[in-house]
């Protein structure tokens, strides 16, 4: 090794001369080139670079040059330096590049394995109905009412208009609470909950009242002993049957689409005028109706399907609940959510409904029902 | 209801050609409904024609029967192609003109009521007739029977669904329905005049008057703008005693004609238009006197009686019984009378339940000639009290429930007597009208209260227009009427309904009448403007939220019954003083074996998870949401009145007296939770699944859930755990005990968890506030602590937080470790902890400090030691 006073003797650096460090630096470019992964590279990077390496040993001969000599020296030096180092990280770059590429095919898998966070929970269709449908009113501003199941007969009957001796109160198939004197009954319909709704509330009333209610009726196809209602309350000042029929044409609209609707006279204790509301077959359009070669089963080729009950309020009934109709009036109707479900979406057997079979709970596509 | 739509046409002046359908949708307008629209005869169809005997000879039988084989004339197009077996000798003669002419048809006939030349009705082969036996009805061929070959059958009315009559075949009168002579080959039916439709309607409480052909022809008149001939058309007379005595001695028969009929013929027959005009209305021909009696109360919708004159005893007394009297009625049964039962009486006593069956001992026999005939009013609640008191539902008592029209009753009565004297003979000699035609209640109604509340345009004249047609009489069309104490703009009306219409009572009744009339698809849809509302209330965004969450998680929701029995409380092997057995009992249950409502709903997700097991599925996890119920006490709820308001004590009473009934959460879960798949081996449900999912709900609602071992039926007393939320118990969950598994035959290991999601949703706190997120650095220490194995993870926890200080920012048991060198009955748990300040990085010395802290309060608390 020359000390730094030694006279400037060319060939003691001779690996700083110009031709040495270009031929350093191809070794090294070609070492780099030569390598084919990240551990041959390293090994290059090593030879190349490292403290051993050509390269690092010439650069220690710079002190060695005099003062004058060590600029031009430094100068070279830097620059193949500097070639060494591109050429290496562009190296690297490549064969991290190509070892991504590699490792990203290696580890490619069957997308269409089977996989499961959970195993395939549902809510029952009707539940999914009712909440359905009790959103379409509390869009509007509604709200959503509840009541007892077992209730007092007062309630389900005597506030409705419906006396002990009124034919269509021995019509119901009432199951009554033990004992029969105490005045209790599995509430057969939701109409009580409107009676609670107008002695609880603060006038008016806007409300609906979706629940379970219970007749003694036969379990078959088309009857189950425990089923759902879904009942709207509306009581305030200049209340009319268009109101009502304006509110129903909506709701058919929201839950069937562009439906045509048709109200026919009825009768219910509970509401005077009376009237049932029918939908336009939405499979057939009447086409069925008088057809027998082309017969609809979902309106049973009468061309309407007969949705649910409804009227104005009986004032006898607002009167019961305290409230004044001679300032008030109102309407109310009810539909079955089973049979919402037949039409809707086909379900065609009531059993299914309640024999709690997954397949039938899972049966009907998305969150929104 | 069944009523023709030819006796409809005999009132309503009906447009020629309207179908049945058409009168139907026009009586649907009306208010009614008519559930279907039939033909009668429709269940004929083929060749059914009118032919006429040409000759026959008898034939006695074996069986002592004699059969008669008749060649027949159905006309030359209808002819046969070959000759029939002849009647004597070895010819058989062609009809018509010598050499030319057509072959008679050969027939074998059991009846014997007919002669050569008779016109009669032929079903040829190919002829389908209906058969009660057999779906489809039964076809006509030619067979060979009796030793000749029969190609075709005259019939009788029954074989034809016309009728009843099987006595003989069907003999057609000399000339067909239009006056002319038959036709022979025509289409019998047409030519007899019997084609015909029957609407079958529903007819609901308030449409009373429309249980008759009257009433249902006078709507259907006014539905189709048509003329109305109105049955009832003498006034009732005043009152007189020129007939058989009566005597009213109750307020609920306020009118009671008494006809007498002397020298009728009970040998007389019902004529076939009477019996066949019943039996598509759907009643059994009996007699000619009960089908006159029935075809009149059809007909004018008014119940009436006939009694055998010579068997009362004198005068007929209208009273309530009294002292445990008793009846046997037409049906035979003995009735014992309860002292609000109103009777018909005589000197014998009680001869007729009124106004829903009459008695044996005075009804009409075989040799009766003279009979009273009664119609009288009764009131519709005494009767549908005494037909309910004695299960006895009559035509004459369904009509009196719902309201007869009082001024039919003389009219009804004059059209039995006319009928029996016209069919049977005789005449009417007496008449005896007792009491008088109740009047009508008189109403005041705003001639605007109909365009209030139908919501469109009703002018005054056209109310006064509509009611005047229905028979309401209207009066006082000027007056101002007062409505809420203010002077109302327009006029009152004062309106009395026509008797025949009880439901006209209230001004909405009228509001009713002239909706329908004007037409409710004239009516406008007009959406109502509600108040700004506020939403869901936050118990049923989170009922909600439960439920999607649940369902979510891969819980399946289901919808049982309610009903259980003893057998369940049994097998879910509940204590003698468990609250869940005391249910609430049903007075009529569906089936005896579930006579109570659901205490808990597991028995029902029990029945469903059987269910799914027994079709193939057996990796189940179900839930519901629904109500339970606990008894509250027999004490009875109020029975207010229905004026006005109950009072605050009645309405606190009836939620007192309401049983308990609570929404509970339930869920069930057996099988595999996820099958073994092809990433690894099967994850069993089990008791996890019910705690997981008890965490879940709790996470939902916002509640902070603890649990802590229980030992409650139906679970495994070692694997039960108990939900608390701020030191109240909302539910159970856990694995069920097996011999609960082995009483509902579940899969082994099923796990099951319910809760009181009402109790559980009061106990949830408010969400608090968003978390203020600490930026500084986190320190990790794990720690394992050596306890008795009965020390639970959950309160070793709680040690470690509460020693750990503020700074402790999270616990997570993360091993459970038993076995050398952990001493027996020993286990170490070991938890991660983490340890953050909001506000600097915490220094080693301080979480030392804290670690320290947390470990020390676990050694206080239950004898932990750090695990070296």
């Amino acid at each position: 090794m020359s000390g730094p006073n030694d006279q400037y003797d060319p060939k003691q650096v001779s690996a700083l001369s110009e031709e040495s460090l270009a031929a350093t630096v191809a070794d090294a470019l070609g070492a780099f080139a030569a390598a084919s992964d990240s551990a041959s590279l390293k090994a290059a990077r090593l030879a190349h670079t490292g403290d051993r390496s050509p390269i690092a040993l010439a650069n220690r001969e710079i002190g060695a040059l005099p003062p004058a000599a060590r600029k031009d020296a430094g100068r070279r030096m830097g620059a193949a330096r500097g070639q060494i180092n591109a050429a290496l990280a562009a190296r690297a770059e490549e064969i991290e590049a190509a070892e991504l590429e590699e490792a990203l095919t290696r580890e490619a898998i069957d997308v269409t394995l089977p996989v499961a966070l959970a195993p395939q929970g549902a809510i029952h269709p009707i539940t999914g109905l009712m909440d359905l449908m009790g959103d379409v009113f509390v869009a509007m501003g509604w709200e959503i009412a509840e009541g007892p199941e077992v209730e007092a007969e007062w309630m389900n009957f005597d506030a409705l208009n419906l006396h002990p001796d009124h034919p269509a109160r021995a019509e119901t198939d009432t199951l009554f609470v033990e004992p029969a004197s105490a005045h209790r009954v599995l509430r057969t319909h939701t109409s009580p909950v409107q009676i609670r709704a107008l002695l609880n509330r603060e006038l008016p009333v806007y409300v609906v009242c979706p629940g379970k209610v219970f007749r003694s009726d036969e379990f078959d196809a088309t009857h189950v002993p425990a089923f759902h209602q879904i009942e709207g309350l509306v009581v305030d000042k200049g209340i009319t049957l268009a109101h009502l029929k304006g509110t129903l044409d909506h709701l058919a609209q929201a839950m069937f689409g562009d439906v045509t609707t048709r109200f026919r006279p009825n009768y219910f204790p509970f509401t005077e005028p009376s009237a049932e509301m029918d939908l336009e077959c939405f499979v057939c359009h009447g086409a069925s109706v008088g057809n027998p070669d082309a017969p609809c089963r979902t309106c049973r080729s009468e061309g309407w399907i007969e949705w649910g009950g409804c009227g104005v309020v009986n004032p006898r009934v607002l009167r019961a609940a305290g409230v004044d109709a001679d300032v008030y009036s109102g309407f109310a109707f009810g539909m079955g959510i089973e049979r919402t479900l037949m039409f809707r979406n086909n379900a065609e057997d009531m059993r299914d409904m309640v024999e709690g079979d997954v397949r039938f709970s899972r049966s009907l596509k998305g969150e929104s029902r | 209801m069944r009523v023709t739509k030819s006796w409809i046409a005999e009132y309503a002046a009906l447009p020629a050609g309207l179908s049945g359908r058409e009168l139907g949708e026009a009586l649907v307008r009306a208010g009614l409904e008519v559930e279907r629209v039939e033909a009668v005869g429709g269940d004929v169809t083929g060749p059914l024609v009118i032919g006429r005997v040409v000759d026959f000879v008898e034939e006695p039988q074996k069986n002592g029967k004699t059969i008669r084989w008749c060649h027949v004339d159905v006309g030359a197009e209808l002819a046969p192609d070959a000759a029939p077996g002849p009647l004597r000798g070895e010819t058989v003669e062609r009809i018509g003109s010598p050499g030319g002419g057509y072959w008679p048809r050969g027939v074998i006939c059991g009846a014997l009521n007919f002669a050569p030349g008779d016109h009669v009705v032929v079903a040829l082969p190919g002829t389908t007739l209906p058969d009660p036996t057999q779906p489809g009805g039964f076809t006509i061929g030619s067979r060979r029977t009796y030793g000749h070959l029969s190609d075709g059958m005259i019939c009788a009315e029954d074989e034809l669904g016309l009728g009843e009559d099987h006595s003989g075949i069907i003999v057609l009168g000399d000339i067909d329905a239009a006056g002319e002579p038959w036709v022979l080959g025509a289409p019998a039916l047409d030519a007899m005049g019997v084609a015909d439709e029957v609407l079958d309607m529903p007819i609901t409480s308030d449409m009373g008057h429309c249980l008759s052909v009257r009433g249902l022809a006078r709507e259907a008149s006014q539905s189709l703008g048509v003329a109305f001939t109105d049955v009832i058309a003498h006034p009732t007379p005043a009152a007189s005693e020129g007939g058989y005595p009566v005597r009213l001695e109750s307020d609920a028969c306020p009118l009671f004609v008494a006809l007498t009929v002397e020298g009728f013929d009970p040998a007389a027959p019902s004529p076939s238009w009477l019996r066949q005009r019943l039996a598509a209305c759907g009643m059994r021909s009996i007699s000619l006197s009960v089908d006159i009696s029935n075809y009149v109360m059809l007909e004018t919708g008014q119940p009436n009686h006939c009694y055998d004159a010579d068997a009362l005893a004198g005068p007929l007394v209208v009273r309530r019984a009294r002292g445990g009297e008793t009846l046997v009625t037409l049906d035979g049964v003995t009735r014992r009378l309860d002292d609000e039962d109103l009777l018909i009486t005589d000197e014998t006593g009680p001869i007729g339940l009124a106004g829903v069956m009459g008695g044996e001992t005075t009804e009409l026999r075989d040799a009766t000639t003279r009979i009273v005939i009664e119609a009288a009013h009764f009131d519709p609640i005494s009767i549908a009290r005494t037909s309910r008191r004695h299960r006895l539902v009559s035509e004459a008592s369904k009509r009196f429930e719902r309201h007869v029209d009082a001024g039919a009753a003389y009219s009804a009565a004059r059209r039995v007597a006319e009928l029996l004297v016209e069919l049977g003979g005789g005449e009417l000699v007496a008449e005896t009208v007792a009491g008088s035609v109740p009047a009508m209640p008189t109403q005041t109604l705003a001639a605007n209260l109909p365009e209030r509340i139908l919501g469109m345009p009703v002018s005054a004249d056209q109310v006064v227009a509509i009611l005047t047609a229905s028979g309401v009489r209207v009066a006082g069309v000027d007056e101002p009427v007062a409505d809420g104490g203010e002077a109302a703009p327009g006029a009152s009306l004062t309106v009395t309904p026509p008797t025949w219409r009880s439901d006209l009572v209230d001004p909405f009744d009228y509001v009713e009448e002239v909706g329908i009339k004007v037409g409710y698809d004239r009516i406008p849809s007009v959406v109502p403007t509600a108040p700004a509302g506020r939403g869901l209330t936050r118990e049923q965004h989170l009922r909600r939220a439960v439920t999607r969450a649940v369902a979510t998680s891969g819980f399946v929701e289901v919808l049982t019954f309610p009903w259980v029995g003893q057998a369940d409380a049994d097998a879910l092997g509940l204590l003698a003083d468990d609250r869940r057995r005391r249910g609430v009992r049903l007075a009529n249950p569906l089936a005896d074996t579930a006579p109570v409502l659901r205490t808990t709903i597991l028995p029902g997700l029990f029945g469903a998870l059987a269910r799914n097991a027994s079709r193939g599925i057996d990796d189940v996890a179900l839930f519901e949401a629904g109500r339970v119920f606990f008894s509250a006490g027999d004490e009875p709820t109020p029975l207010p009145g229905v004026s006005g308001r109950p009072s605050e004590s009645d309405l606190a009473a009836i939620e007192a007296t309401l049983p308990e009934q609570p929404r509970h959460l339930a869920a069930v879960v057996a099988g595999d939770w996820l099958p073994a798949g092809w990433d690894g081996p099967a994850q069993p449900a089990g008791w996890r699944q019910a705690f997981g999912l008890a965490e879940l709900v709790a996470t939902t609602v916002g509640a902070e859930l603890t649990r802590a071992p229980a030992s409650v039926m139906p679970w495994h007393p070692g694997r039960c755990a108990e939900l608390v939320v701020s030191g109240t118990v909302v539910g159970h969950a856990g694995e069920l005990h097996p011999s609960v598994i082995k009483a509902f035959d579940l899969p082994a290991r099923t796990a099951a968890l319910e809760l009181d999601l009402d109790l559980l949703l009061s106990l949830a706190g408010e969400p608090g506030s968003v978390a203020a997120v600490s930026t500084h650095p986190v320190v990790k220490e794990d720690v394992a602590l050596v306890v008795e194995e009965s020390v639970g993870a959950a309160s070793l926890e709680s040690a470690l937080v509460a020693g750990g200080g503020t700074l402790l920012e999270s616990v997570r048991l993360f091993d459970v470790y038993t076995g050398d060198p952990v001493p027996a009955g020993k286990k170490s748990v070991a938890f991660a902890l983490r340890f953050r300040a909001p506000d600097r990085t915490l220094t080693d010395a301080e979480v030392a400090q804290a670690r320290a802290a947390a470990v020390a309060e676990a050694a206080r608390a239950w004898g932990a030691e750090l695990r070296a």
